[in-house]
């Protein structure tokens, strides 16, 4: 079998006892790259921060599986080790603690006891990763996120991402706040990745990162729902009319799901 | 006047003591002068922590260490802390109260760099102890245990920079603690003098779980025109000695003082690490770090004292408290009138691993003149909730992630001090003491 399968059945998510999800369904399979789209405040965020165990998220219903595995039974820890990654909006800064120290320990997480990566080995994919995302080599002895711009956290998640190579990922916002080069070069990270083992599922409300990473399947979300998946020309589509014509297709008024009622 | 403990040691013993060791007049006289203050002094009166029932007193005052004839003698704990990258060539180690080892490289005493324990300073270079002895630094007479420690000093190290010196590899003291009852009444002093720079790492060490014994430690750096001082320390004295420690710097014109402690006693602990700018544009970074465990009680104050104009001092104290510790972290930034355009920083975190334990941060700046800045930033809280589900995002245990974030806690000390093994002496001691 090629890849995992990360199936997402009718999950219902809430915060401080307000329902943000109200039944979300959706299946990223190996080898498959999917696009979350839509506008701001319709649960996007909350999906990818609910899968991988955000500690103020909780699922009230539905199901989350990896390969059949119970994902939500798991701890965050044991989530990542099952194979999955999550890209984040808001990477925390964590002082004292260098990205390459982060990253070993990250790596040497999945692996067995007495079965370490070799240091110089590890040297080695670091610095080909930095050199493939255009980052300056200094990053991986700085503290983690510790006063790094906005373009430079969104790349130490892609840094991260490549030398974790995990079975799922999902991608919060990784466009946000990027310029036009450096969104390339995140893209670039991101489409290296792609294999039939791999399956990524790319939060984004701007069309323009699907300009360099090409989705199999784009699905809309609004109202804390899934409300429309189709292929690429999805995306061009909301590209270039907005989300009206689908609120006005499906007699949606407010699509967002109240947040800042 | 009332003396709540009575000392075990008279005017006849340290006279004895004094004159066993063959030392100058002036130091007899300071002594005996001390030792009749100890009596009508108060203790000190460190903020909010009550130290009326602290052992002060019961102490065993002398015992002789051996000599060490080859540095792979060693236990493998003192090991742990030599230089191995500069083979140790200017490292002393104290044992009990004798030198069992002492080397300084040719070059170095070439140059006429003194490093060399208190008591041969006192007979090879008399004018120059005598000049800073207590003097511009630390006073025999601001409480009970300073004069005190000026009474039965036992102890310590004596260095010197001369003029225009610049000392590229560091200066490393071992104090080792071997026989439990031991007090260790230790005096360090270091001068540097006008231009020239140093580095010097000390380490105390000691096993005593059980038995009862007192650190009574001041130690006086002394930073002339010019001059950089670069003191780097762990202390990690066992449960069983109280200890009171001051190290207070003195910093001319143009000078710097830079401290990075690494506070690690299992002890009761009174420490201040005090820092005069009196010099224009002169500076200190005074960084310290500690780990309070088990029914430890501590108090900790850092304090620069600004007197020269444009002086700049910055305070960072970051503490880890587990199981029922308590720990004061005082930060004391003051700007004396007429130290006009100075700046005075100051941040202090406690992090908190257990309900029973108790930290506190108090921030406090004092400031007589006008034209200034000054800052603090002080908190108390536990591991952020977030920075753990980031790290354990990644596929890191709970466990493994809390100990990144304690180890990148207390890395501003970790990753000041100068020896590579020593560094990994105090990461040692972080694991041992938070795990």
């Amino acid at each position: 079998m090629a890849g995992s399968t990360l199936e997402i059945k009718n999950l219902h998510v809430s915060i401080e006892d307000k329902e943000i999800l109200k039944g979300v369904n959706l299946t990223i399979k190996g080898g498959e790259f999917h696009a979350v789209m839509g506008p701001n405040g319709t649960g996007k965020s909350t999906l990818a921060s609910a899968i991988m165990g955000h500690p103020k998220y909780e699922v009230t219903e539905g199901s989350v599986l990896l390969d059949g595995e119970d994902v939500l039974e798991m701890e965050v820890d044991e989530r990542a080790r099952a194979g999955l990654f999550l890209g984040m909006q808001y990477p925390s800064e964590i002082s004292g603690v260098t990205t390459s120290d982060f990253l070993r320990s990250s790596i040497n997480a999945r692996r067995e006891e007495g079965d370490e990566i070799p240091l110089m080995k590890f040297i080695k994919e670091m610095d080909s990763a930095l050199d493939y995302l255009e980052i300056d080599k200094n990053m991986a002895q700085r503290y983690l996120n510790e006063g790094f711009s906005g373009g430079e956290k969104k790349r130490n998640e892609i840094l991260q991402l490549m030398m974790i190579k995990p079975e799922i990922a999902i991608l919060d916002e990784i466009d946000s706040g990027l310029d036009i080069d450096a969104l390339k070069v995140v893209s670039k990270g991101i489409n290296k990745l792609r294999d039939e083992n791999f399956g990524c599922l790319i939060i984004t409300h701007y069309q323009r990162l699907l300009n360099y990473i090409t989705p199999d399947v784009v699905h809309v979300m609004m109202q804390g729902r899934v409300v429309k998946s189709g292929g690429p020309e999805l995306a061009q589509r909301l590209e270039a009319e907005g989300y009206d014509w689908i609120k006005e297709e499906l007699g949606i008024e407010d699509e967002t799901i109240e947040q800042n009622a | 006047m009332t003396v709540e403990t009575k000392l075990p040691y008279d005017k006849d013993y340290i006279n004895q003591f004094s004159q066993d060791r063959s030392e100058p007049e002036w130091m007899q006289v300071l002594r005996l002068k001390a030792l009749e203050l100890a009596d009508t002094l108060e203790m000190p009166k460190p903020d909010k922590t009550k130290i009326g029932k602290w052992n002060f007193s019961h102490f065993k005052h002398s015992a002789q260490g051996e000599k060490i004839s080859s540095l792979d003698n060693l236990p493998v704990e003192i090991q742990d802390f030599l230089d191995k990258e500069n083979k140790s060539e200017n490292l002393l180690i104290q044992r009990n109260h004798s030198v069992a080892y002492a080397s300084l490289s040719n070059e170095l005493k070439d140059k006429g760099v003194i490093f060399t324990d208190i008591f041969t300073a006192l007979n090879e270079h008399e004018d120059l102890v005598k000049r800073y002895y207590m003097k511009d630094a630390v006073s025999v007479d601001e409480h009970r245990l300073t004069a005190l420690h000026a009474a039965l000093m036992n102890g310590g190290v004596f260095v010197y920079v001369p003029k225009n010196v610049q000392l590229e590899v560091p200066l490393q003291v071992i104090f080792w603690q071997e026989d439990p009852e031991l007090a260790m009444f230790n005096h360090v002093l270091v001068v540097a003098d006008d231009n020239s720079s140093l580095t010097y790492v000390e380490n105390y060490i000691s096993n005593n779980n059980e038995k009862q014994t007192v650190a009574n430690i001041v130690t006086e750096v002394v930073a002339h025109n010019n001059a950089k001082i670069s003191f780097g320390a762990v202390d990690n004295f066992a449960e069983g000695t109280t200890t009171y420690i001051n190290r207070r710097g003195v910093a001319y014109r143009d000078a710097s003082i830079d401290w990075a402690l690494g506070q690690m006693n299992d002890g009761n602990t009174v420490s201040e690490n005090v820092t005069h700018l009196v010099g224009d544009n002169s500076n200190s970074n005074a960084k310290a770090v500690s780990v309070g465990r088990g029914k430890q009680t501590q108090n900790f104050t850092a304090k620069i004292v600004h007197f020269g104009k444009q002086s700049e001092g910055y305070i960072l104290q970051h503490g880890v408290m587990k199981d029922s510790a308590s720990t004061i972290f005082n930060g004391i930034g003051k700007i004396e009138h007429g130290a006009s355009k100075s700046n005075a920083e100051q941040e202090s975190r406690v992090l908190m691993l257990s309900e029973k334990a108790r930290g506190d941060a108090n921030p406090i700046l004092l400031i007589d003149e006008d034209d200034v800045t000054a800052g603090h930033a002080a908190s108390v809280g536990r591991v952020d909730p977030l920075q753990l589900y980031y790290l354990m995002s990644r596929g890191i245990t709970q466990k493994e992630a809390e100990r990144l974030i304690i180890h990148g806690f207390l890395a501003p000390v970790v990753s000041q001090l100068p020896i590579e093994s020593v560094k990994e002496q105090l990461t040692q001691v972080i694991e041992r003491k938070v795990y």
